[in-house]
């Protein structure tokens, strides 16, 4: 039994399209529930406060969500579009998009959870700070979303590039790998963000004096959080717009793929591991403002240390890609 | 395309050496992150003793990190020397 390319194209598209939102649909739904489930507690705590904890319940969950949103629409044009490919490139580039817009929304949905469910809590411990604890929260929130930003950028690319000009092999497991480094890389950076966001809220909530420095580390720290995410960005990139030489060999492909994976696997610990790290500095400038400085000094040198193995994986996938 | 038995041999040691480091990146990033923030949780209950404490984080990180390393030499063994 034999397809003709057409057949495949719809199949990779197909599938793309499910895989995209079933993984997409992961993140979101633990992170609301999360935030509904604090919501709840805080609720129980100071139901006289009910008002604002559901609206920032809401508002928590929208931001949530919108990483899978975006899985949705990836998916939607997966579905619908009319796909005409001249190579097994095509096939490989939607299934590619569909998979990083997938993996990629897991880790902004649980991230963005966790900031909304401890403001909720917040707002029952400290009636007064809810403005502050709103607007902490969204922006903590936005930036859990930017992982999920760059792996739809990735799918786009994915999605409306023409490879037409490349050579089949090895440039089919470009793509793939391209979609791999840049969706998996996404997941760490998402929950990382999301728990420096997390602590920045209960810190304000306990000690509302300290607002303000307390949401300019959760800043600093969610910005190095999101490093590997960048990396994996970057890999993804080379992978999508290096022009590979043509090969009869297997083993170029596998290093293309193997390239990805590597970067993206390699940056899920790193995003993570980055976001407690900085959530012990930012919980602790909460109480203990007026050391700041040696609290912000060793929470960068530990972030720093636990990037490493991230930029480990950064060398091996280029050197996939450029050296063997 | 035809694969040959080099050529299989080749595209597996490259795939090992993806997976390896990538796998191998999880742990020590996570490790290392929770030393820090026990770092951070020690000075902010005991300031005076920064000094200390971040030096005691960093051999803390140095050993979990070695897991990491041993992923990036077996990365590159299966890279250059293996095939």
């Amino acid at each position: 039994m034999t397809f003709d390319l057409q057949t495949w194209i719809n199949v990779a598209a197909l599938t793309g399209g499910g895989l995209a939102m079933g993984f997409g649909a992961i993140g979101a739904a633990i992170g609301e529930g999360y935030t509904a489930a604090e919501a709840n507690a805080a609720l129980a705590r100071d139901p006289k406060n009910s008002g604002s904890i559901f609206k920032s319940m809401l508002v928590g969950q929208a931001i949530a969500e919108s990483a899978s949103i975006f899985a949705l629409v990836v998916a939607m044009i997966l579905l619908f579009s009319d796909f005409k490919g001249t190579s097994f490139t095509t096939v490989s580039a939607l299934l590619a998009a569909g998979l990083a817009m997938g993996f990629g929304a897991v880790g902004s949905g649980v991230g963005s959870g966790l900031p909304a469910g401890e403001a909720c809590k917040g707002m029952a411990r400290q009636p007064a700070m809810s403005a502050k604890l709103t607007t902490n929260m969204l922006i903590g929130s936005a930036v859990c979303q930017t992982p999920s930003i760059f792996s739809l950028v990735t799918a786009f690319i994915l999605i409306f590039s023409d490879f037409s000009a490349s050579p089949v092999n090895p440039t089919w497991a470009a793509v793939l790998g391209a979609g791999l480094a840049s969706g998996l890389a996404a997941i760490g950076s998402g929950i990382g963000g999301g728990i420096v966001a997390k602590a920045s809220c209960e810190g304000i909530a306990r000690q509302p004096s300290s607002a303000t420095p307390v949401t300019n580390i959760m800043l600093l720290g969610q910005a190095i959080t999101q490093t590997p995410a960048i990396l994996g960005l970057l890999v993804a990139f080379i992978l999508v717009f290096k022009q590979f030489e043509a090969t009869q060999a297997f083993a170029p492909p596998m290093a293309l793929v193997a390239a990805g994976l590597c970067m993206g696997i390699g940056a899920i610990g790193p995003g993570i591991g980055e976001g407690i790290a900085s959530s012990g500095g930012v919980k602790w400038v909460a109480r203990n403002p007026s050391f700041a400085g040696e609290l912000t000094r060793t929470m960068l040198v530990g972030m720093a240390v636990a990037e490493s193995t991230a930029i480990y994986s950064m060398v091996i996938a280029l050197v996939l890609i450029f050296v063997v | 395309m035809a694969i040959e038995g080099a050529d299989l041999v080749k595209a597996a040691a490259f795939l090992g050496a993806g997976l390896s480091m990538g796998l191998g990146a999880i742990g020590p990033g996570v490790g290392e992150g929770m030393a820090a923030a026990k770092a951070c949780e020690a000075i902010g209950g005991n300031p005076k003793e920064a000094g200390l404490l971040t030096r005691t984080m960093l051999v803390g990180q140095a050993v979990s990190e070695s897991t990491g390393i041993y992923s990036l030499v077996i990365a590159l063994l299966l890279l250059f020397v293996v095939n």
